[in-house]
């Protein structure tokens, strides 16, 4: 039984990478990563880790999926050209792929693991549930914790940068536009420009009182 | 099922994330390909996690996806950033770091 369910969720990720790689328009590429998300899932459980294959499912294919999503219909799809920029990149690409397949799987499996073509150990019945594992993030592992949560404001706050330097520049490139004049660029720009501006001061009154709370 | 399962599995995902990186030219599904190596990663961590019968590995395997939603977030918005500077999603055409 264990059997069948690995080889159903193995073939369920094999197939969703293959998806990814293959498919031309990008928002058919995010639906395969998803599915592929949920057949490691199953994989997860199948290793009993509870916990992770939950987080792997409300995380990734939750959250992390929703941004691509959205990006990709900001961004819009575009299609890309099927030749080769370089001569014969698809073929040198299969043949290094090969042989980093080869090469993982032969360094692991010639390794000295006795127990690798074993079941594992029998473990008890808590094994890689939320409890064991939140143990171990706020005993043993307290550090990395707090670095990784620490990271992940970095990261948001570092997007924010990313994606909030450009409207400035882009409106002042849109200012200029308007004095040295031309009558397309003024009506094709002005009403995406008008609503930063706009919206830009309402923000700023509500962070004091928004932390007056806490 | 045992264990070598698993991880001749996770070779065999890593690998085909590394082709996607090496054929595909939209810098989004490069992103995309990159989820799949990491969670190659991930399920190698899990498994011999299990193997050993430990549980820090599903911490580390947690840690990792962490990483992985920091690269995402910052990859996006440097797509983002891309798109609004009207430049070509190829990574073909955006050899060089002019601003």
């Amino acid at each position: 039984m264990e059997a069948v369910i690995f080889f159903i969720a193995a073939i369920g990720a094999v197939a969703g990478a293959i998806g990814v790689v293959v498919a031309r328009n990008p928002f058919y590429s995010v639906l395969a990563l998803i599915a592929h998300l949920f057949s490691l899932a199953v994989l997860f459980l199948l290793l009993t880790s509870a916990f992770v294959a939950a987080a792997q499912v409300v995380v990734y294919a939750g959250a992390v999926m929703v941004l691509y999503v959205f990006v990709v219909a900001y961004v819009g799809s575009a299609q890309e050209a099927k030749w080769d920029p370089v001569p014969g990149q698809r073929l040198f690409a299969g043949l290094l792929a090969f042989f980093l397949f080869v090469e993982i799987s032969s360094a692991v499996l010639s390794s000295g693991l006795r127990a690798l073509s074993t079941h594992g150990p029998d473990v008890p019945a808590g094994f890689g549930d939320p409890a064991a594992i939140g143990n171990l993030l706020l005993e043993k592992f307290l550090v990395p914790f707090e670095a990784s949560s620490v990271l992940l404001l970095i990261a948001a706050v570092g997007a924010i940068v990313l994606a909030g330097r450009k409207r400035e520049s882009s409106e002042a490139g849109g200012r200029n536009g308007r004095l040295t004049g031309g009558g397309v660029t003024p009506s094709g720009h002005s009403a995406p420009k008008a609503r930063p501006e706009g919206v830009a001061p309402a923000p700023v009154p509500p962070s004091p009182s928004a932390g007056a709370p806490r | 099922m045992n264990i070598d399962w698993y991880i001749v599995l996770s070779a065999l995902l890593f690998t085909i994330g590394a082709i996607g990186i090496l054929v595909r030219r939209s810098p989004m599904v490069i992103l995309l390909c990159l989820e799949l190596m990491l969670n190659a990663g991930n399920l190698a961590l899990v498994a011999f996690s299990r193997e050993v019968g430990n549980q820090q590995g599903q911490v580390f395997a947690l840690v990792v996806m962490v990483i992985a939603a920091c690269e995402v977030v910052v990859g996006l918005g440097l797509i983002v950033a891309i798109f609004r500077r009207k430049l070509p999603l190829d990574v073909d055409d955006l050899r060089r770091l002019h601003g």
